[in-house]
């Protein structure tokens, strides 16, 4: 599922926050097997794709021991950050999930 | 998919949609809708204000049903630093009126009530439908949509793209360009649960009383952006949003960056004890004028967000998005009565109608606003410092007399920006804002 990583907030002093906590709390119908968002194959992530470690606010990219950027996108909310941030470097495909699959906000 | 052929097919069912949709169908339009999530609204995130002109243009008895959670009577806007905020206030009975102007909604349930007034006008309405692309005829001019049930197409006179700020169709058929990381602003929000007289008394409320706070200063470490607290009837939205490529640079977190807004000393009493049942996150086109894609063309309009109708000045979009999809279907719906096609140069009726309504003239006012805010970010750091700093020295009562006060106020600023940054500043933004 989620990335375990406690990311922290960034900045000195700056709270410790687990972001699996907070998605926790969403409604997710998961399309297993089927992600709708692909990181492309690359041996040294550009800026752009390794500032989406800190950048995506579900927590979905992290590095893993190669230095590459991995996603797990099952408690992605579909805000659109990680393809707008890569759309020069087209490191990431982004597309809809499938017609009723994905988030599904109970208040939004 | 689809046998008939409809006079509008509509993308998306967020307010621009659904306007535009309701707009067509109330008038005996053929219309279909399409959108991609579960229910209507549940890909859709907003703060959320609704204002009650935009909608009472579309459904003028809307207070009858309509899930509204609390009428807007007092609008707070703070300047933050780490520790204090320098407010103003404004906070009248005269909100509290037979027809309340603005009030504060649950998106959810809003679009849900909304899309539910769209089928009883008529519209059809298919969900969990992904429009995938669209369909053009041999010279180019779009006649209907693919979409993801089973590859099923779908044929109309026009196209209504109202299909939010990913706007991923008309991006990829060339209608308009991907979003770029500096004019558009990622928010996160979370929806704390309090006993509604718990609200009452922490924000000074009677009734359905409501409380908007907007807030900037150090409480975004730099960036350009800005943090909301709204009050509903028994839920707290609470939220801070930042331009995506001023996150990029900062190393910060959305959620770390929300979670310290929530703590601190000026907010979180406001939410103690509570207990949050969702995280959201959504971006917001704030390009404004300058960022504008083309609006129409031969067989398609853009409304909302898609179409980057938002004034980030007065974060104001609902509405732009409601008066855009309304006038984007008045448009079809007076193409169809002189029995015209939806050809380019036909629906520039809708641009033409559009400048005459508060969504150009705003959009145009403010349009030199993003750059001057993105050039600026000073703005967000040192003044709400400075501002603090002056009130701090003003109202602590020690010994020290007033002139002495005044003085020591005057040169914290000149150092804090020096002489010619105040002017410079005001001078710039005078003009941004003109």
């Amino acid at each position: 599922m989620m990335n375990t990583t406690e990311v922290g907030a960034g900045a000195p002093g700056a709270p410790i926050v687990k972001v699996e906590e907070r998605l926790f709390q969403n409604r997710y119908l998961v399309d297993a097997g089927r992600p709708h968002i692909r990181i492309k194959p690359h041996t040294e992530p550009s800026k752009a794709l390794m500032a989406l470690t800190h950048l995506c606010p579900a927590g979905c990219y992290s590095q893993n021991d190669k230095g590459q950027v991995e996603a797990v996108v099952d408690g992605c909310v579909e805000c659109g950050t990680c393809r707008v941030l890569t759309a020069k470097t087209g490191e990431v495909e982004w597309n809809y999930p499938r017609g009723g699959f994905g988030v599904l906000f109970k208040f939004g | 998919m689809i046998r008939d052929k409809f006079d509008a097919i509509v993308v998306g069912a967020g307010p621009s949609g659904n306007a535009a949709a309701y707009t067509m169908a109330k008038e005996g339009l053929k219309v279909l809708q399409l959108e991609r999530g579960e229910y209507p609204g549940s890909k859709n995130v907003q703060g959320a204000i609704l204002y009650a002109d935009a909608l009472e243009k579309i459904i003028p008895d809307f207070r009858e049903d309509a899930p509204l959670e609390r009428h807007v009577i007092e609008q707070r806007l703070w300047t933050m630093d780490d520790t204090s905020y320098v407010g103003m206030h404004y906070r009248s009975d005269d909100f509290n009126e037979e027809k309340p102007n603005r009030y504060t909604i649950i998106r959810a349930q809003f679009d849900r009530w909304f899309s539910g007034k769209v089928r009883e006008a008529g519209a059809v309405l298919l969900c969990e439908t992904t429009v995938t692309e669209l369909l053009r005829d041999p010279q180019g001019r779009v006649i209907g949509v693919r979409t993801d049930r089973d590859g099923g197409t779908a044929f109309a006179d026009v196209v209504i793209l109202g299909e939010g700020v990913n706007g991923l169709v008309g991006q990829r058929s060339g209608l308009r360009p991907e979003l770029k990381p500096d004019t558009v602003a990622l928010a996160v929000k979370e929806m704390h649960f309090l006993p509604r007289e718990v609200i009452e008394s922490r924000f000074n409320l009677a009734g359905n009383e409501g409380v908007v706070i907007e807030a900037m200063g150090t409480i975004t470490d730099g960036m350009t952006g800005t943090g909301f607290i709204y009050t509903n009837q028994e839920s707290i939205s609470i939220g801070i949003g930042c331009i995506v490529s001023d996150f990029a640079e900062s190393g910060r977190t959305p959620y770390g960056l929300l979670e310290a807004f929530k703590r601190h000393p000026s907010v979180r009493p406001l939410l103690e004890g509570s207990e949050c049942k969702e995280y959201a996150a959504h971006l917001i086109p704030e390009g404004g004028y300058n960022a504008m894609p083309e609006l129409f063309g031969d067989g398609w309009i853009v409304v909302g967000d898609a179409g980057q109708f938002v004034n980030a000045v007065h974060r104001e979009g609902s509405n732009l998005a409601m008066t855009t999809g309304r006038v984007a279907g008045e448009t079809v719906v007076w193409l169809k009565r002189r029995r015209e096609m939806a050809t380019k140069a036909n629906l520039a009726e809708y641009q033409r109608r559009l400048e005459e309504t508060f969504v150009m003239k705003d959009l145009r006012k403010y349009r030199r606003i993003p750059d001057f805010l993105h050039r600026n970010k000073h703005i967000f750091g040192v003044y709400p410092k400075l501002l603090s700093a002056a009130a701090q020295t003003w109202f602590r009562v020690d010994g020290v007399d007033k002139r002495a006060k005044e003085k020591q106020i005057f040169q914290s600023f000149r150092s804090g920006r020096t002489l010619p940054g105040l002017i410079g500043d005001a001078l710039k933004l005078a003009r941004s804002w003109r």
